[in-house]
């Protein structure tokens, strides 16, 4: 593979994982951006990708389709290997190191040091809308929350980029990013940029 | 910094989001909580709770109703994934009480017999999504100018046979694409003809696409038919009876939930076929007295 540092915007396939859930609204961002995306269903998509876009959607349901589809060693051993990774919403679920309130079963990478509640702000008539404050950025950022996960507590080594009320809502480790919220549905390209910085 | 306090909930924007989510998964009948588990355990995005699967319904004729809210209660108790509620058709106090259920999405189905003969409930008036059935565009249409949070195909329910499903994402689809290609004079004539408002049809031409997600209900019995409504361009499958009416339940669940997405991997999809047993048995559509798919306006 080559050096990914070497590789310019145009260059660059990012791929989103395609197991399930809102994996075509982040394409769609990634395409406006002006950036190739492929959509990882198999060992053989991960190996053509040089970032990974981990959507929303169910996380138990991905968590066994990620075993099923014998991805998860593949994409674990891509992230230790510093592959830039976005986990939002079911997606920063599966990146945490802790899952609360989860299927005994279920799978984290363990990615990012933060602990994660599951569907914490409720069911889904608790779903809702907020604007957010993202320091780089100049003006808020349109956040949607669905069934969201809550980041219950974060290691020293994670930087906080944002919050909602008193909830840490955007947070960072070295490559790893990750949103509670949904920026793919936000019409808002801004977030995506920002991790196409790091990669 | 947002206050939580001043957070909007119940808008279009959060309603159409949980649809979002559940593209690329499962839906499943459920009708009790053992397996509301076995769903959840086998990869299902969702369940739908409810007291009879439509194969049964069929089967036992008379008036269906929205289920015992102890019953949902039940299966919420036990699966963290999203559940979904079936209320009548233009029944909205049976839509109230699912939403004071905080049901995830309330399916206003037409496997219930409909409460109102002329008017389907109004959509906008409930924080909790919303998901009709369709036979094809200006249904499809009229469902979400109601304000529709999803749109399924009806096919039809409890048969087992994939055919009449076919035919509606056929005519849902095969009508976007050719409102695509129409010019502004011909959108016009496109609205009178479906029926359906015209500044939906001319967001369609613009757009290529629904103002919501489409998903494909109504006689998907194996991971094959799974597939075929995915590759057809539905976004995700509600099964029904297909899987708790076969021999095996969870592993032809399991296989359901891999062929809905590996639904363009023709190995994935012989290899997830293999030994599930028995399918439902389905019904040929000449020889069902009522059709489900008739129902709603």
């Amino acid at each position: 593979m080559v050096a990914q540092s070497q590789k310019s915007k145009s260059e660059l396939t990012v791929g989103v994982l395609a197991l399930q859930g809102a994996f075509r609204s982040h394409e769609a961002v990634l395409h406006k951006i002006g950036v190739s995306s492929r959509q990882v269903r198999t060992p053989q998509d991960l190996e053509a990708v040089d970032a990974l876009v981990m959507p929303g959607g169910e996380s138990t349901t991905m968590s066994q389709l990620l075993e099923s589809a014998n991805l998860f060693e593949p994409i674990n051993a891509r992230i230790k290997n510093r592959m830039p990774v976005f986990g939002t919403c079911a997606g920063m679920i599966l990146l945490a190191k802790t899952i609360i309130d989860g299927r005994d079963d279920q799978l984290s990478f363990n990615a990012i040091d933060i602990d994660v509640q599951r569907n914490a702000y409720g069911r889904q008539i608790d779903s809702f809308e907020a604007e957010i404050e993202i320091g780089s950025f100049a003006g808020s950022f349109h956040g949607v929350f669905i069934r969201a996960p809550r980041i219950v507590s974060l290691g020293s080594s994670v930087t906080a980029l944002a919050y909602c009320g008193d909830d840490v809502v955007l947070a960072q480790q070295d490559k790893v990013l990750v949103a509670s919220f949904h920026p793919e549905l936000a019409n808002d390209i801004r977030l995506h940029e920002l991790f196409l910085e790091g990669v | 910094m947002a206050k939580i306090e001043s957070n909007k909930t119940g808008s279009m924007v959060v309603k159409r989001g949980l649809a979002e989510m559940l593209k690329g998964g499962v839906i499943m009948d459920v009708v009790n909580a053992d397996q509301a588990k076995i769903a959840e355990d086998s990869g299902a995005c969702a369940v739908m709770a409810l007291e009879r699967v439509p194969a049964d319904i069929r089967r036992d004729g008379g008036v269906a109703r929205m289920s015992d809210p102890e019953m949902i209660e039940k299966i919420q108790a036990v699966v963290s994934i999203p559940v979904m509620a079936k209320a009548r058709i233009g029944h909205f106090v049976e839509a109230q009480v699912l939403e004071s259920l905080g049901v995830d999405f309330i399916d206003e189905s037409e496997v219930l017999t409909p409460a109102d003969e002329s008017h389907h409930i109004d959509k906008f008036a409930f924080k909790t999504p919303v998901v009709c059935g369709a036979t094809n565009l200006g249904e499809a249409l009229r469902r979400i100018s109601e304000g529709a949070a999803l749109i399924r195909s009806k096919g039809e329910a409890g048969t087992g046979n994939i055919v009449e499903a076919v035919r509606h994402l056929r005519s849902i689809i095969g009508d976007i694409r050719k409102i695509t290609q129409a010019d502004s004079a011909e959108l016009f004539e496109w609205a009178k003809r479906l029926q359906a408002p015209l500044p939906l049809v001319q967001e369609i031409a613009e757009t290529g696409w629904l103002q919501v997600p489409l998903f494909c209900a109504g006689g998907i019995a194996t991971p094959s038919d799974a597939a075929l409504a995915m590759q057809l361009g539905a976004e995700a499958v509600f099964v029904g009876s297909g899987i708790f009416k076969s021999d095996d339940p969870a592993p032809r669940a399991r296989a359901i939930v891999e062929a809905t997405t590996h639904f363009r991997d023709a190995e994935i999809i012989a290899k997830v076929s293999r030994n599930l047993g028995a399918p439902m048995t389905g019904i040929g559509m000449d020889n069902i007295e009522q059709r489900f798919a008739e129902r709603g306006w």
